[in-house]
């Protein structure tokens, strides 16, 4: 079953600006995919609504969660202190389709093979898990991550990933432009492409991968009510493929995403 | 709290606890796993019409004050396909099964019933708050007389007891239910969300990209109180009260204002175990109270 949880806040550090890095004891999380979230369920009551958030690093006992302050609840979060409790839901969502045969036909099997992780803003945090999962199973990772201005969780990659590129907008760290851009210019080429960020982004990379032919998935965000499937608040467009031929369908990004393949996505509708 | 008996007749079926959870905000497989569904005494399905609908585009959500906004837009896939995997699946619980029944013509929400009257469905919970019909644009739930149209067509084919969903967007909401009562509805229940709408002041922007959108939580409970409050003194038949119940209590308020049975909506994306929780919480009152039926909760209440 899904699981409301108490955790206790075992940390809770700004690591840039606007950008905090909290970590949560959570013994009885379950099983944890890259790429899934959880539901923040904040102390203002005001704030009614759950706060979904990427997981960014988890081991036996702790999430870690790398958010960024845009509003009331994540300025609510910010302010959380080292031992004080915070709620928070199991895993939700499917995560990045690295463990069996799944539509592309990805394999489980990553030795030998090459990967590209790519994230842009607050984008960046799931790469983390899914940088360690893939390198657990073999791939040889690299990280190609964009930001406005200040970078984070460069050497948290760096403990994954073989190579690190990193862009900013304004050229003050690494590459000027964005993290598809580098990618291009610098030719970082990769036997599959997995990404989250802006959805601009996210469609760049998916234009790349449909013109190479290689793999790719893309985390999708959305506004969210219950996180769970319940509320059908938070839908995106697929194209589906029929014996008529290709339809757009409608799938709910929390229960049947937030990943998807880039290639499924009807990026226009 | 073995002593408790929490069954309630409502329209002829038997339930065996009075809390449901709200349509829309329920989902057999995904609210599933974050609770037991036997617990309750009846389940709310999301509203299905004859044919796929898509609903609105996306944001489709947003929080306000004590409340959010909601413009989904009916989103379902469709009777057909709401029976093969919905009801399939609900139909082995033990907790009845109302279907929530959307449509934008009479036609539309007939033959959804034509269609449920086949299936285990114990009730079917008429949806007419949809604004967009084929007689001049007039929501069927806002005038007395299209509202008693629809209730009169379903009932001469619904094999089952018809709950009529009405809106709080209304002058009078008695005379609406008023209305659906003498065409033969066997129970009403109110409130539907309340027409809001939200502004995003820095990109001076609507929030939701359809503008406008529902209103629900807690911020529409005393509306919702006082509407239940005026059915109950207008008509004799049962009354499904809902709209911001987020505890125990609050059930116990909307049963003295005249509710039979109580529906959670909004609560369930704030925690999904709220239908359970608060099942759990109008035990605990009962108890404390000294109530042991929930006739005796109503019948407690004086104004
Ligand atoms: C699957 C998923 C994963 C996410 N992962 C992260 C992450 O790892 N780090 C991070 O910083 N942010 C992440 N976000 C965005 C994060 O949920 C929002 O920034 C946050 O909810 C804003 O809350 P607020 O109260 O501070 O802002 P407000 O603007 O005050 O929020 C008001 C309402 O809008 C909702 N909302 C606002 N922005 C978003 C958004 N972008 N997506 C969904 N709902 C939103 C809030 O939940 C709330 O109900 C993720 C979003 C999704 C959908
Ligand atoms: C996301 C969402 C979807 C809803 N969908 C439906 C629906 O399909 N049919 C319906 O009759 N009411 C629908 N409603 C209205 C609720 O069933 C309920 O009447 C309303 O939200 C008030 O109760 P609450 O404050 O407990 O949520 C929906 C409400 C929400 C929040
Ligand atoms: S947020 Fe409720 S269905 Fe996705």
């Amino acid at each position: 079953m899904k699981k409301i949880l108490t955790g206790n806040v075992i940390c809770n550090d700004q690591i840039a600006n606007d950008i905090y890095k909290m970590q949560i004891s959570s013994s009885h999380m379950g099983t944890i995919r890259a790429g899934q979230f959880v539901n923040i369920y904040l102390e203002d009551k005001s704030l009614l609504l759950p706060r979904p958030i990427s997981i960014c690093d988890a081991d036996e006992n702790s999430i870690t969660i790398v958010y960024k302050v845009v509003g009331k609840g994540t300025k609510e979060l910010s302010a959380y202190k080292t031992n004080e409790k915070v709620r928070v839901s199991t895993p939700l969502g499917n995560g990045y389709f690295i463990d069996g045969k799944k539509f592309g036909g990805q394999t489980d099997d990553y030795k030998g093979k090459t990967v590209t992780v790519v994230g842009g803003g607050i984008g960046v945090p799931p790469m983390v898990l899914l940088a360690r999962k893939l390198k657990e199973k073999g791939a040889q990772v690299t990280a190609a991550i964009g930001f406005q201005e200040e970078p984070f969780l460069v050497e948290e990659l760096g403990k994954y990933c073989s190579e690190v590129y990193v862009a900013t907008d304004n050229g003050t760290s690494g590459f000027q432009g964005n993290a598809v851009q580098m990618i291009r210019e610098k030719n970082i080429c990769s036997d599959e492409y997995f990404s989250c960020g802006p959805k601009v982004m996210l469609r760049a990379l998916s234009d790349f991968c449909a013109e190479k032919d290689i793999p790719c998935q893309v985390s999708l965000e959305e506004r969210m009510g219950c996180g769970y499937g319940a509320c059908v608040g938070c839908t995106c467009k697929v194209k589906v493929k029929t014996e008529q031929g290709t339809e757009i369908q409608q799938r709910g990004v929390c229960k049947h995403g937030p990943v998807f393949f880039g290639e499924e996505v009807a990026w226009d509708e | 709290m073995n002593n408790l008996d929490l069954s309630v007749d409502f329209a002829g079926v038997t339930l065996k606890n009075p809390v449901t959870t709200a349509s829309g905000t329920f989902s057999a497989r995904e609210s599933g796993e974050f609770y037991d569904i036997n617990e309750l005494g009846a389940v709310i399905t999301k509203g299905v019409a004859s044919e796929p609908w898509a609903g609105n585009p996306t944001p489709r959500i947003a929080e306000t004050y004590g409340g959010m906004l909601n413009a989904v837009g009916l989103q379902n896939p469709g009777a057909v396909a709401f029976i093969e995997q919905e009801i399939s699946y609900l139909k082995d619980f033990d907790t009845r099964i109302i279907a929530n029944v959307a449509g934008r013509t009479i036609e539309e929400y007939c033959s959804v019933v034509e269609m449920l009257n086949e299936t285990d469905v114990a009730m079917m919970e008429i949806n007419i708050s949809c604004p967009n019909v084929k007689k001049g644009g007039i929501g069927f739930g806002t005038d007395p007389r299209m509202a008693a149209e629809v209730t009169k067509a379903v009932k001469a084919i619904s094999r089952k007891p018809i709950i009529i969903k009405l809106t709080p967007n209304v002058t009078d909401i008695t005379e609406i239910a008023k209305a659906v009562e003498a065409e033969g509805a066997d129970g009403v229940s109110l409130i539907n969300t309340l027409l809001g709408m939200k502004i995003d002041t820095q990109r001076k922007k609507p929030v939701l990209a359809n503008i406008m959108g529902g209103l629900s939580g807690p911020a529409v409970k005393p509306v919702a109180v006082r509407m239940v409050y005026q059915v109950r003194r207008a008509v004799n038949i049962p009354i499904m009260g809902l709209g911001g119940i987020m505890t125990g209590e609050d059930a116990a308020e909307f049963i003295m204002a005249g509710a039979d049975i109580i529906s959670v909506g909004t609560a369930a994306l704030v925690n999904p175990t709220a239908p359970v929780d608060i099942l759990q919480e109008l035990k605990l009152y009962m108890q404390e109270q000294g109530f042991k039926t929930i006739a005796d909760i109503r019948g407690a209440f004086n104004a």
